[in-house]
């Protein structure tokens, strides 16, 4: 029988949000982590953005955990997805919470840092840390709000290769991202294909269908609508609290799949209505509170740059996809899952349809999941395993020490 | 896996397959042939497997697996991509065997196909004498619950081969732990066959065409 996480635990790490009461002490991960800072591109060398644009100086803001070998050969870059930061595993001193992959990363977990040197950095544009649209202006003394240049899956990619240039780290043993981030994952593999030696590609596609746009576009719109957006100039003053809050509730209607939405929301008890036209289920609940709880952590503008971001992905650059993938050098493992209705199994398989044409050695696994696009962080026992033995393989392959050894065929 | 424990149908695929060839299972399973393959011969290996237990396992093997089913993965492979396809006991399990050997003669140099005989003795004696569907070691399923969709035996595929322009190149015919040599489609078991498409493998490096025919 397959082991399901319990479906109210399930319910707390929607998209990241992991809520697990564990104390920090007496866990046996990787307890408490700090946030670091790398700042580059001090003006005149800013950084030359897809669109042209030049910014700088900008700040990265990452954590490590585990420990770089003397070869630096164990290092693994994690990619967060649309609203998550640079704290993927571990405490936070004071947090109860750890972060967003904490099942994944850690002493003998999938991402085993014994072993391997694990990074994960908050994405340019986002609110984590990192240089965002709510970052302030050093030419202006201002946040930027709007003037903050449009940004790209691209330029995201190649803030991380400047910090693992800055981390004196030649080449990456994996990468690793689900949702956007399997989009960076794919742009690494592209853009700089002798900077790594595998990468783990999760529930994501080539580029977004109208499909996948027109929902992003509902956010943008919601947030936009909002009497306090002021044209993104809200810093300082009210935030567009109710359409950022309308954003991520159309975002977690379509982490959810049909099925698990069935299982976890039933009639509310009681006679209590937020208002008068509710239909008395807990789905309504579960979504405003998702919603209330976003606004807390995430800046509306960083939301509407990086979905725009996400929406023009393609990896091929509007070439032959042909071209773009014969670059690639590494070793692909692509995960989707079977409930996921907002990344398909079928744009995984676009995906692996490439790799195959080209012959990149590729893995590729339809994890048999009820819980939609969330699944890529709640199946952690499955995504364990693959992850695991991919990575095992690739690093006995290159030669990077550890207890394991000998790769032992199991024949 | 020490050898003498290696099983006689792997034995033949590993007598046949090229020192560091690139070999496709289709239908690969838990990946046991093509772990062998990679330890033995160097091979690169890709399996593509339905079964996601089995791509579990399969990648336990370090080895690289498509989660997909056959009937309909092998379009996306460009010509001649790999020196062998392997189709070992799932060629009767296919939807479409006939589209999927055409294809894999495509995708593939040459492509390796291993089947139970339906032709048996021990199966001709329980249709004709209990009037039953057999179930004989090589085909051990009740008619309700067998995974193979086609049943075919030796002749039978010989006559395919001939029929569609196939060169078959070497055969393995396994008995009860034995390689049989006469009469392989009243003793063997399992048949495994080496073949290519005739056009393009014209003239030939290896053995001639049908050798080692059974009459």
């Amino acid at each position: 029988m397959k082991k399901k996480p319990n479906v109210k635990q399930a319910a707390n790490k929607s998209a990241g949000i992991l809520v697990k009461r564990v104390d920090a002490n007496k866990d046996n991960g990787l307890g408490i982590v700090q946030k670091n800072y790398f700042k580059f591109a001090l003006p005149p060398g800013e950084l030359i953005l897809e669109s042209g644009e030049k910014l700088g100086p900008i700040i990265v803001a990452y954590e490590t955990y585990g420990r770089l070998n003397e070869q630096r050969s164990n290092a693994i870059v994690i990619l967060h997805a649309l609203s998550g930061d640079a704290h993927a595993a571990g405490f936070h001193k004071g947090d109860k919470e750890p972060g967003w992959w904490d099942d994944m990363i850690g002493p003998g977990k999938a991402f085993d840092t014994n072993r391997y040197f694990v990074i994960c950095s908050n994405v340019l544009g986002g609110c984590k840390g990192s240089t965002g649209p709510s970052t302030v202006n050093p030419k202006t003394g201002k946040k930027y709000g709007l003037d903050f240049p449009i940004i790209s899956i691209s330029d995201m990619v190649k803030v991380q290769k400047q910090l693992i240039d800055h981390l004196k780290i030649d080449q990456l043993l994996s990468v690793a991202g689900g949702s956007m981030g399997g989009m960076q994952a794919l742009e690494w593999l592209t853009a700089y294909p002798d900077r790594l030696k595998s990468a783990i590609v999760i529930a994501t596609a080539l580029k977004h269908s109208p499909q996948q746009i027109a929902f992003h576009e509902v956010g943008r719109q919601t947030i936009m609508a909002d009497p306090h957006w002021k044209d993104g100039h809200y810093y300082g003053g009210r935030i567009p609290a109710k359409g950022l809050a309308v954003a991520r509730m159309i975002g977690h209607i379509t982490y959810m799949s049909e099925i698990s939405m069935a299982e976890k929301f039933g009639r509310r008890p009681g006679d209590e209505k937020p208002h008068k036209f509710s239909a008395g289920s807990e789905v309504e609940d579960y979504l405003q509170n998702r919603g209330d709880h976003f606004v807390k952590r995430f800046d509306a503008n960083s939301y509407l740059y990086i979905t725009r971001a996400i929406d023009s992905f393609d990896v091929s650059r509007g070439k032959d996809l042909y071209e773009v993938f014969k670059r690639i050098k590494s070793k692909v493992l692509v995960l989707a899952f079977k409930s996921d209705w907002l990344y398909p199994a079928t744009q995984s398989r676009e995906i692996v349809r490439a790799c195959k044409l080209v012959g990149v050695d590729t893995t590729y696994c339809e994890i048999d999941s009820t819980y939609g696009h969330d699944a890529f962080l709640l199946e952690v026992d499955e995504e364990t395993h693959l992850v695991k033995h991919f990575l095992q393989r690739v690093s006995v392959e290159n030669g990077v020490r550890g207890k394991y050894g000998v790769m032992e065929y199991a024949i | 896996m020490p050898s003498e424990t290696v099983p006689l149908e792997y034995r033949a695929i590993l007598h046949w397959i090229r020192h560091g060839s690139s070999v496709l299972d289709l239908g690969c399973g838990d990946g046991a042939l093509l772990a062998l393959l990679v330890r033995e011969k160097n091979v690169k290996a890709q399996g593509i497997e339905i079964d996601e237990r089995s791509i579990h396992q399969c990648v336990a093997r370090g080895l690289s697996v498509f989660h997909e089913d056959i009937d309909r993965g092998l379009s996306d492979y460009s010509d001649r991509s790999f020196d062998y396809v392997v189709l070992n006991q799932s060629f009767q399990q296919v939807k479409q065997p006939d589209i999927v050997l055409q294809e894999a003669l495509g995708v593939g140099k040459k492509v390796i196909v291993g089947f139970p005989n339906f032709a048996h003795y021990l199966a001709r004696l329980q249709i004709f004498f209990k009037g039953i569907t057999p179930v004989t070691p090589s085909l051990p399923y009740e008619w309700h619950d067998t995974p193979n969709l086609h049943f075919l035996s030796i002749l039978d595929f010989i006559a395919y081969c001939r029929q569609r322009e196939i060169k078959i190149e070497d055969s393995a015919f396994i008995g009860q732990n034995r390689i049989i040599k006469i009469f392989p489609n009243l003793f063997a078991l399992v048949a495994i066959f080496l073949i290519s498409p005739l056009k393009s493998g014209g003239r030939s490096n290896g053995p001639s065409i049908w050798k080692n025919i059974p009459r």
